[in-house]
């Protein structure tokens, strides 16, 4: 083999199975399914296989890349598109991720897939292995190249087995998506121009060294290109709304990978360009987007709670949970990336369980609505026991893999030296509230009388469905106790990409920026709520009879003031913030980093 | 001895074997081989604990701290300093919880086994109870805030679990039992919200969140010991530690010691600087949140009521002798912090005291006879809290541990009862049934609820075991030397009060003042419930057919009532006559103090002790005559109803002063009401379909509609023929959606934004390819 890395023959394998999906029917009369399914699992379990393999070899004492392996690929007058790819101690987690909810979300459509079968493991695979192309591109272009093919299995996917409304969701995501990562494309270019080299370590050295400089504007400019592009898959608030509408309609399957993996694509995306590409920009905006996790984790919560839709609920939950990782990501500390990666880890493997078990209780009953189940403990035991480790998983119960996240999340935040103590204060609400709407779900689910008559005769899970739920139940208990394994495989990695935010904070320039832009963020936040209330207060007016013109102004007015008195608090402590900023280096004790 | 201490993760991985055995062959082992587990592994727990308690005597109460085996660091990042370990801490205090959890617990499973004769998900049952022993046994021992959160959140898992065991059946109008456990798990949550936050400070003010690290002994006070009223600090063994331990790597307790007295350490928290006095204060009212959600103490008590919706065992295990305590136990847990700041302290103190005295008041207005004693819990939970906010941390656990012992036993008496008033019932339709038709029997049965005290009366000679050992449960509730409660009460009062007195302290005085009267209520309450349940004639046909439980349980009850009696011997204080001669003085103190850095032990006054015997007295002498035999023959109203005045302040007690009511519609309703606006309005139909569907969708249709017919139909059409005609040949060979729609939709938008791009980066192209 030489040459080709571990790295490549993870990403290669899938890509074979492709093939042999492909040409099957040379080796058969017939088209046989069911030797289609256990090729399928075969190659994702041979490539899961491989990747443990990798994570064996995996060095722990590198920060940087490893197994990697460099082709070129398009070259042009001074430029060179590569094929390179290695892994870090934060992609090495993704793929493996990727590796291991594939064979689990294969095995759960053994059952319910019974339509063009061939057709849809050719897109699994090749949502695969796209996948885990994103994780391990370490070119720009090669990464916007995987980052694109991964909206087209995923397209077909919601768009050919989803359920009503499909096509609908499946072009909404699609364009979603798309409109983000054109940005991104743009981004992309540009920076290859200014860098000469497509390479991103190449990149990332030039920045450090401050061999390329992009000008603060500039600079931003591209953070927001590629965060835009990162926010809308991971989603944030408000660029949510693309996802219920996949989540409810795709497969079973294709939630699994949506919620489990491709959302982990955006959060990656953060750690991976905008943290080491744009520190400045990181450092200025960190603020604002963890304001939008703490509301994107407030939000989700608050929202899934009003659902009627079990599977919808759990979709808007992933926007409540993602919250977290961001906010982890954005403390800019390696605990706190640290503990993002993680809880992008856990989320998969909880919220990857919660949409199987959605799946399984709609193959049996055919809704998904909440209304229709109750008491269902009593009919499928062991369902519902695995049910609750998940359940309990997603909403962190503390020796489950959840809490591990969540916590260091918050460690994370709480010990920033760019968030303010009520970003972690707001975000520590939502555990409460995944409690709320977590087992309101499963009492109205499982707990209960088992009062409706065609839910008396369940059954109780076949094999397929019970040996993909196996794996992540074990997967919640290793994480959750014993969560140093991961945490030392990214430390090497997460500690170089957090040392441009933690070396020795500069407490000139932090009250600059404090200053510096207040004006601009009170007077923006003013005008958003005057926004808001503008638009929000008709709607309002409308439904109650009044005339919603009027309620334009009232609501402007009103939202206006509103946000202004929330900065009250802020505006108050304000002084005291920049009083400590001086005294920062003399008493700087805090622990860690 | 001190191998000994390495036995100690035994004790949780004990229950834990238990649990997973029941959980996965409990099926198959009948009620007998998963009775025989489960005791066993409880009662298997307590043999260690008692081990670990003999080695502690016999090593001079040394402490240690044990790694768990098999399991390694459980979250440790290395370049963040954080490193936090799976450790057991043996030292008093620990062992003390292991004790009674261990104890207490193993004559409640046995109980239990009586009590769940017969149900069909026995196994399960036990599985929940020993998996309850394992998170609790968890939160006593771990050496470190996180660990002991992993308890504390697991116990409220079990709580849940227990709560909803009977998740089918209802308990009241539209209130079902799995409300009532989602119900507790919530409200706790919010206890743990403020728990966690408090553990995140923690954190970042001390760099671990280990107790004490290995090896490391409490340091005492310096000030502190030097003051006479404080006794019993230096044993010369500490003090040499001390000097040992003043650097290198230390615990938050000790490390807080040390910057108290250097009085100028600041704290870098998010962005803010406080001091560190102040941020201990926070801490500790950080944490005193997470205790009033898990002790059930003022404003999140409203859980533990509805809480008596699980079976009785786990009334009596989970929500009287042991989970509930576990607020108290943290707050004794970090003396030193609590110690530190009289700010919290005073808060602690009258949180307690209210707590204390609103449902002591409360609980006079109930008819269900676990209410009564669910109320009482709360109460006596004020009690111990109150005792920690006037620094008597001593008086605290002396009271956690009589009361693990009265309170269970009076819960497990009730549950005799009702078992009891069930074989009656049952006894009495089954004899319906032979003789046929009985219409007013069948209207009876409508209302009948075994718990409610109405129904019930003249007991006494139905059941006399459960009668005497209910008798000695309530006379120690209710503080009447010499029974248990009688000595931890008087020394809770009798800080509390010098705490005023000695120390200058407001919140002593209202202490003090507010648990006497707290105090009157208790005896009040109990003996108006021992006189509704036993006393006079049976009120009800059910009662009057009643029989005494089985051996199984009667025999954990008298072992309790034994308990009962015998137990506030541990800790009589110095000074009292004949007895500490006998028993030694404030024993108990003395133990606690090798962990506990700032008990004390108490003096005996005698004065006090009168009074609050007399106050107790006089209570249960009116609750008698209010509650007399002839008053009770009708009970369709409270005697205490037939004053027009009492009549309401009986009614609010009834009403448990209207205070779910008040958070249903200030707090659950409206939250239940944004989160449908919020969902269906804001997120639906505002966001997802009126600017997504109807702004930027129809923008853009509008958009495409003016650039099809003059631009595209025109120009791009004729160029863009070919390959659309190939591409649909493509398309309908693979057939993949039948829509032609959506095929000419994504790929006029992969054109159209094709052409964009190229557009606009059409100089960095030409750049690049250096044309």
């Amino acid at each position: 083999m030489g040459d080709i890395s571990l790295v490549s023959l993870v990403f290669i394998l899938p890509l074979l199975g492709v093939l042999a999906l492909i040409f099957e029917p040379l080796f058969e009369r017939q088209t046989n399914e069911q030797a289609i399914r256990w090729l399928t699992l075969g190659v994702s379990l041979g490539t899961f296989g491989l990747s443990l393999l990798m994570l064996n070899n995996f060095d722990t004492g590198v920060a940087g890349l490893q197994m990697e392996h460099k082709i070129d690929w398009i070259e042009a007058d001074g430029f060179t598109i590569r094929y390179y790819v290695g892994v870090d101690g934060i992609s090495v987690w993704m793929v493996m991720l990727t590796t291991f909810i594939m064979p689990l979300a294969i095995l759960a459509s053994f059952g319910p897939i019974q339509e063009r079968v061939r057709l849809y493991y050719i897109f699994l695979l090749l949502m695969e292995w796209a996948m885990i192309g994103v994780f391990i591109a370490q070119d720009l272009f090669l990464f916007y190249v995987f980052w694109e093919v991964t909206l087209v299995p995923m397209y077909f996917l919601i768009g050919i087995w989803g359920a009503e409304e499909r096509i609908y969701a499946a072009i909404k995501f699609f364009l979603y998506t798309m409109a983000g990562s054109l940005l991104m494309l743009l981004a992309v270019l540009w920076l290859g121009n200014e860098a000469g080299t497509f390479t991103l370590p190449e990149i990332i050295e030039q920045i450090q060294t401050g061999e390329l400089s992009l000008g603060t504007t500039t600079e931003r400019w591209l953070f927001l290109a590629f965060a835009i592009a990162f926010a809308i898959k991971v989603p944030m608030w408000p660029l949510h709304s693309w996802l219920p509408d996949a989540h409810v309609q795709a497969p079973t399957a294709g939630s699994v990978i949506l919620a489990g993996i491709l959302l982990k694509m955006g959060t990656y995306g953060f750690v991976r360009f905008n943290l080491p590409l744009f520190p400045e920009a990181s450092k200025t905006f960190a603020p604002y987007i963890a304001g939008l996790a703490v509301i994107g984790i407030i939000y989700g919560a608050w929202v899934s709670y009003g659902q009627k839709d079990v599977k919808k609920l759990v979709a808007y939950s992933s926007i409540s949970h993602l919250g977290f990782v961001m906010l982890g990501i954005f403390a800019l500390n390696s605990t706190g990336i640290q503990g993002g990666i993680l809880q992008g880890v856990n989320h998969g493997i909880s919220t990857g369980g919660l949409f199987l078990m959605v799946g399984m209780l709609y193959d049996r009953r055919h809704t998904k609505l909440m209304a229709a189940f109750g008491g269902i403990w009593k009919a499928m035991p062991l369902f519902s026991g695995i049910s609750l480790v998940i359940v309990l998983s997603s909403m962190g119960l503390p020796g489950l893999n959840g809490f591990v996240g969540e916590f260091t999340i918050l460690l994370g935040s709480a010990g920033s030296e760019i968030l303010s103590w009520w970003f972690t204060a707001f975000a520590a609400l939502g555990i409460i509230m995944a409690a709320i709407y977590m087992l309101y779900m499963f009492n109205t689910v499982f707990m209960g009388e088992l009062d409706k008559e065609e839910n008396r005769n369940l059954p109780d899970l076949n094999w397929q469905e019970l040996w993909s739920l196996i794996p992540i139940v074990v997967m919640v208990f290793v994480i959750g106790l014993q969560a140093s394994i991961f945490f030392d495989l990214m430390d090497e990695s997460a500690e170089a990409l957090a040392a441009p935010y933690v070396a020795n904070p500069n407490a000139e320039a932090l009250v600059e920026l404090n200053t510096g832009d207040v004006e601009l963020a009170v007077a923006l936040w003013a005008i958003s709520g005057a926004v808001i209330g503008v638009v929000v207060t008709p709607i309002i007016y409308s439904g109650r009879g009044r005339n919603p013109w009027s309620g334009g102004l009232v609501g402007a007015a009103a939202g206006a003031a509103g946000n202004l008195l929330l900065l009250v608090p802020l505006w108050v402590y304000t002084p005291a913030l920049e009083v400590d900023e001086h005294a920062l280096p003399a008493t700087s004790e805090a622990p860690g980093d | 001895m001190e191998n000994f201490f390495d036995l100690v993760p035994l004790v949780v991985f004990i229950p834990l074997a238990g649990m997973l055995l029941n959980l996965f062959a409990g099926q198959n082992l009948g009620e007998r081989g998963v009775a025989i587990i489960a005791v066993g592994a409880s009662a298997s727990a307590f043999l260690i604990a008692l081990l670990l308690w003999i080695a502690q005597i016999d090593t001079g109460y040394g402490a240690a701290v044990i790694d768990a085996p098999l399991l390694g660091s459980w979250i440790e990042i290395p370049s963040a300093g954080v490193d936090i370990g799976w450790q057991f801490r043996v030292d008093t205090l620990s062992v003390t919880m292991m004790l009674v959890v261990t104890g207490v617990g193993t004559l409640i499973h046995l109980y239990a086994v009586g009590y769940m004769h017969g149900d069909e998900r026995f196994p399960r049952f036990f599985v929940y109870m020993n998996l309850f022993l394992v998170f609790m046994l968890v939160l006593v021992t771990g050496n470190n805030f996180l660990m002991m959160f992993v308890g504390w959140e697991g116990v409220g898992l079990c709580s849940f679990l227990l709560i909803g065991f009977w998740f089918d059946k209802a308990h009241g109008e539209g209130w079902k039992n799995s409300d009532a456990a989602r119900k507790a798990f919530i409200v706790n949550r919010i206890g743990d919200f403020g728990l966690i936050l408090g553990v995140l400070l923690t954190f970042w003010t001390f760099g671990t969140l280990d107790y004490y690290v290995p090896g490391e002994e409490p340091l005492a006070h310096h000030a502190e010991t030097e003051e006479a009223d404080v006794p019993l600090f230096g044993t010369g063994v500490e003090e040499a530690e001390e000097e040992a331990h003043a650097t290198g790597p230390m615990g938050v307790f000790n490390q807080a010691e040390i910057w108290l007295e250097e009085g100028d350490h600041e704290v870098e928290f998010g962005m803010v600087s406080l001091s560190f006095k102040t941020t201990i204060t926070i801490i500790t009212l950080l944490f005193l949140l997470g205790a009033t959600g898990k002790s059930a103490q003022i404003p999140l008590f409203v859980w533990l009521p509805d809480a008596m919706a699980g079976p009785t065992p786990v009334s009596a295990l989970i929500h009287a002798a042991t989970m509930v305590t576990a607020g108290v136990y943290m707050m004794v847990r970090s003396n030193v912090l609590y110690h530190a700041s009289d700010t919290a302290s005073a808060v602690v103190a009258l949180v307690g005291a209210g707590t204390a005295i609103v449902a002591g008041y409360i609980a006079v207005g109930q008819w269900d006879i676990k209410r009564v004693l669910a109320y009482s819990t709360v109460s006596q939970l004020g009690f111990m809290v109150t005792a920690v906010g006037v620094g008597a941390y001593t008086a605290a656990m002396f009271h956690l541990v009589t009361h693990a012992f009265f309170k269970a036993l009076l819960f497990l008496a009730s549950g005799s009862v009702i078992h009891g008033m069930e074989h009656g019932h049952h006894h009495l339709a089954h004899a319906h049934d032979g003789h046929g038709h009985d219409h007013d029997a069948d209207a009876h049965d409508d209302d009948f609820d075994p718990q409610d005290m109405r129904f019930m009366g003249g007991l006494r000679e139905k059941m006399p075991i459960t009668y005497w050992t209910y008798l000695f449960g309530t006379l120690a509730l209710a503080g009447i030397i010499p029974f248990a409660g009688f000595w931890s009460k008087d020394e809770i009062l009798l800080d509390s009060l010098k705490a005023g007195l000695d120390d200058g302290h407001m919140e002593g005085y209202v202490g003090f003042g507010v648990l006497l009267v707290a105090a009157a209520f208790t005896a009040f309450y109990m003996w108006r419930q021992v006189s509704l349940v036993f006393y006079g004639k049976a009120r009800h046909e059910a009662a009057d057919h009643a029989v005494e439980s089985g051996r199984v349980m009667t025999v954990p009850l008298m072992t309790l009532a034994a308990f009962s009696l015998g137990i506030g011997f541990i800790n009589i204080p110095s000074g009292f006559p004949i007895l500490s001669a006998l028993f030694g003085e404030h024993r108990f103190a003395n133990w606690l103090e090798e962990s506990v850095t700032y008990a004390h032990g108490g003096t005996a006054n005698l004065l006090l002790a009168a009074l609050a015997v007399l106050v107790a007295t006089i209570a249960i002498y009116f609750a008698r005559s209010v509650y007399s035999d002839e008053a009770m023959v009708d009970l369709s109203q409270d005697p205490l109803e037939d004053d027009l005045h009492i009549r309401r302040v009986f009614g609010w007690a009834n009403a448990k002063l209207y205070w779910d009511e008040f958070y249903f519609s200030f707090i659950v309703y409206p939250y239940q009401r944004a989160a449908k606006w919020l969902a269906d309005v804001l997120d639906w139909q505002f966001w997802h379909d009126f600017v997504h569907e109807r702004i930027i969708y129809r923008s853009y249709r509008g958009a495409t509609d003016v650039l099809t017919e003059p631009v595209d139909k025109g120009v791009i059409d004729g160029s863009f023929n070919k390959l659309g005609d190939l591409t649909r040949q493509a398309a309908s060979r693979v057939r993949l959606i039948q829509t032609g729609y959506v095929r000419t939709y994504a790929l006029s938008v992969l054109f159209g934004s094709l052409l964009v791009i190229f557009l606009i980066l059409f100089p960095v192209i030409r750049e690049l390819l250096g044309i």
